[in-house]
């Protein structure tokens, strides 16, 4: 099994300096994981992750079942900074999976050089369709030439130009700074999004 | 203090429960909202985690570390469902009020 880890360093923290600077190649290390039900997409044809499925929780009752209106509903994510990783995991399986549920992802990053997975991404945006990840990115403090906006913080007005809109259904994932993940899931529900089609995870660094 | 989210609970619960809780549904014994554990509003130090309610803001979960392992209670869950959480409407930040 491969698995991909997106570390931000926190400067003075108290796991992620141990990972970017002392952790080398060959060195064996205990993993805990993959960890969270919750903030996970799977494509329509695998069965989504099961709620409890430890020991002793063993039955019937122990898979979910998702209703098919929401298995066939847009996915949109909306990412601030190094929120992008659980993010990109989901693009990464629906790629993977050449699934063809609409997804699209809304990049929030201060500059060109703190982009994760920018040539990833790059692909996914660019796979042929149906599964192409349509991919928007808002640079907060520098953008590239390229860019279609000045850098400036992202607005309401962006996010509801920039994603689905509560018509198509879509199911939204937001990962960011608590402030970022608060403050775009409030615009979502102001422009009709139910909070149940809302799934949030915020993060700090340690 | 900086909150953050039961998402960052799924370890601990996981270590207590063998089992990944976060998508549970859980209800809130003072006001009766249900929601998934995941979308608890967390607050972590080094002693541990308090998990209060999005809604009424009351004491749900309290996760203290040992030497070597987690003890959690649950003091203020009414219930825990393995329901869905895709079937409930569920408790958001985004839903209570501001101010």
């Amino acid at each position: 099994m491969r698995v991909v880890l997106a570390v931000a360093e926190v400067p003075n923290g108290e796991v992620s300096p141990f990972l970017v600077h002392d952790l080398r190649p060959g060195d064996q290390v205990e993993m805990h994981g993959p960890l969270g039900a919750y903030f996970v997409w799977a494509p329509p044809a695998v069965d989504p992750v099961p709620v409890l499925n430890g020991p002793g929780s063993a039955g019937a009752a122990a898979a979910p079942s998702v209703p098919s209106a929401s298995v066939l509903a847009p996915v949109q994510l909306i990412a601030g900074g190094s929120g992008v990783v659980p993010l990109f995991a989901m693009a990464s399986a629906h790629s993977m999976a050449a699934d063809d549920t609409p997804f699209r992802l809304l990049y929030s990053v201060r500059t060109p050089a703190d982009v994760f997975f920018a040539d990833e991404l790059a692909a996914f945006a660019t796979a042929p369709a149906p599964a192409t990840l349509d991919l928007d990115v808002v640079y907060t403090r520098e953008a590239p030439a390229d860019s279609p906006r000045a850098p400036g913080r992202l607005t309401a007005e962006l996010v509801r130009q920039l994603t689905w809109p509560a018509e198509a259904s879509p199911r939204v994932f937001v990962c960011g700074p608590t402030p970022f993940v608060e403050t775009v899931a409030r615009w979502l529900v102001a422009m009709g999004h139910p909070p149940g089609a809302i799934r949030t995870e915020r993060f700090g660094g340690a | 203090m900086q909150h953050l989210d039961g998402n960052v609970l799924a370890g601990d619960l996981a270590d207590v429960f063998g089992a990944d809780l976060t998508a549970a549904v859980a209800s809130c014994t003072v006001c009766g909202t249900r929601g998934a554990l995941a979308e608890l509003r967390v607050y972590r130090t080094a002693m541990g985690s308090v998990a209060r309610c999005p809604q009424c803001d009351a004491v749900l979960v309290v996760v203290t570390r040992g030497p070597d392992h987690p003890m959690v209670s649950l003091v203020g869950l009414r219930a825990l469902d393995s329901e869905t959480v895709s079937t409930v409407s569920g408790w958001t930040s985004a839903s209570r009020p501001t101010g």
